[in-house]
């Protein structure tokens, strides 16, 4: 498995205060990465970075061996909200990336409407968002990330909007189309139990500078078992990340 | 399925239905009113006519009062379509440079401070007795909800959106087409809705001012000859025209928003 992206010494203060400093991350090909951290500890400053929206004081971004440092429209992007846009109908909510770089409407549309019954959404083309479920619009916003991609996504806090059944049932589905589709993806979390059900590798920051101060591999195999999150090897993973967050993390 | 599609249809229009009843009352209570005012003798006819004089007022004139509505609407809507445009060129600029914006927004804001009885004879002065002054009155008075809302609509897109536009590779054009335009219409229609009101009620006071035709010429001449049920009968035309103005613009705003409707039904 080849590296796809990898960011070196990533520093970037606001004003005087540093945000996060010498961030070192990489991710390899079909790898699930997880970036796990407290709030405010800098994680969406370094995914606006790795997607080219704002640049770093220094370090640089490289994809594929080509250096993207400050260069949108490499990389795809879900940020926090599903930003599903209200005055579009799905079928081009999802197929908006296609259109943006000059495809056609009903070209991108032909095109995005391939891939709605395998993200669940068979029948939906033609509804509004208002009209579909949390669920839904969090799937229909991942097939967009997914259609805007050339192999690897950012996702910033994709499933936190959910309730626990939907997003437990949101996970399996991401793994089973994780097995399918080829994209490696580098995802915040600061749902400890998400990070370690769906990642090969947990990054975590934390500190004021945010620096990455452990990296923790999951090894078990995927496809994961439905009960992996009650198993004893789960429970020594978590245990593990805790210490590694420190006790100053669960500060109320 | 397409019967319980039916019964929600026939609840939706009774409930639709019901919603107006209140508006209908209210009219008609004031109506009857009226009616006693004048038909009872206690206001004396000469300071009110009657409903009845009214209606009669009207039927006699129709011809002239819809020669002179047709004059009247043009103007209202020529104004209305130049106003439009304008307002949304001066959003667009104000949008996209700052300076534009610091320059232009005192002189928008000092043009809606001038009052149009005092710069409708200018016009007139500058530009004759024809519709061209009536039309610019208009485009005065319309211009501004449109641009501030257009302008509200603009800057109050949401960041993230725009973020996530230019994560996609898009350039400021497709982020304006895109997000920006669409994220505007509920605000240019609000305007609008405002500036359509407005602008039946501009071209009448521009004609009131000087000219030959239009309804504001036709309340000049029957408030000379003392005619009240005649004055009475061209104000609840204007009342008529301007409320029609309205629902084409409503009308126009469920048919370009569609996704609106929508979301109401859902809520």
């Amino acid at each position: 498995m080849g590296e796809v992206l990898s960011a070196a010494h990533i520093t970037k203060s606001y004003g005087e205060r540093t945000i996060i400093r010498d961030i070192n991350v990489h991710l390899n090909e079909q790898e699930i990465v997880c970036l796990l951290g407290v709030s405010g500890v800098g994680k969406t400053t370094l995914f606006h970075i790795l997607s080219g929206l704002n640049l770093p004081d220094s370090g640089r971004v490289v994809l594929n061996g080509r250096e993207i440092t400050g260069q949108p429209g490499k990389i795809s992007y879900m940020l926090q909200k599903d930003l599903l846009l209200p005055y579009k109908r799905i079928i081009d909510n999802v197929a908006l990336p296609l259109t943006i770089r000059g495809m056609n409407k009903q070209k991108a549309r032909e095109k995005a409407a391939v891939y709605f019954e395998q993200f669940g959404l068979a029948g939906t083309e033609f509804e509004y968002p208002a009209q579909l479920s949390g669920g839904m619009r969090q799937r229909a916003a991942l097939l967009r990330t997914y259609l805007s991609s050339e192999g690897v996504a950012l996702l910033d806090e994709p499933f936190s909007a959910l309730d626990t059944i939907t997003k437990s049932a949101i996970h399996d589905w991401y793994l089973d189309i994780m097995q399918k589709i080829s994209l490696s993806t580098l995802f915040i979390t600061h749902d400890i139990d998400e990070a370690i059900v769906l990642s090969d590798r947990i990054y975590i920051l934390s500190g004021s500078p945010g620096q990455i101060t452990d990296e923790i591999e999951i090894a078990e195999k995927r496809p994961r078992a439905r009960d992996f999150s009650l198993t004893p090897a789960f429970l020594s993973y978590k245990k593990q990340i805790v210490t590694a967050l420190g006790p100053g993390s669960f500060r109320i | 399925m397409p019967e319980h599609e039916n019964s929600r249809k026939v609840r939706d229009a009774r409930a639709g239905f019901q919603k107006h009843v209140p508006a209908v009352l209210n009219l008609l209570a004031i109506a009857a009113v009226w009616l006693m005012l004048t038909e009872g003798g206690i206001v004396p006819n000469y300071m009110l006519p009657s409903p009845v004089a009214v209606v009669k007022a009207f039927v006699s004139d129709f011809p002239t009062l819809m020669y002179h509505s047709g004059v009247s609407l043009a103007e209202a809507i020529l104004g209305l379509l130049i106003g439009i445009v304008l307002a949304f060129l001066i959003a667009v600029l104000m949008d996209r440079f700052i300076t534009c914006r610091r320059a232009l927004y005192p002189v928008m804001v000092v043009t809606q401070t001038i009052p149009t009885v005092a710069i409708a004879p200018i016009l007139v002065l500058w530009m004759g007795f024809g519709m061209a002054p009536k039309i610019t009155l208009v485009v005065i008075t319309t211009f501004f909800p449109i641009a501030v809302g257009l302008l509200d609509g603009f800057s109050g897109v949401d960041q993230d959106a725009v973020d996530l536009m230019r994560s996609m590779g898009a350039g400021r054009r497709q982020i304006f087409l895109q997000i920006k335009l669409p994220s505007a219409l509920g605000q240019f229609f609000s305007g609008l809705k405002i500036s359509a009101s407005y602008s039946v009620v501009g071209a009448v006071v521009a004609e009131w001012l000087g000219g030959f035709r239009g309804l504001g010429v036709y309340m000049t001449r029957v408030r000379k000859a003392y005619s009240f049920d005649k004055m009475f009968a061209v104000i609840i035309l204007i009342v008529i025209i301007s409320l029609l103005l309205i629902a084409a613009v409503n009308l126009l705003r469920r048919a370009v928003m569609p996704w609106e409707r929508v979301q109401e039904n859902r809520s």
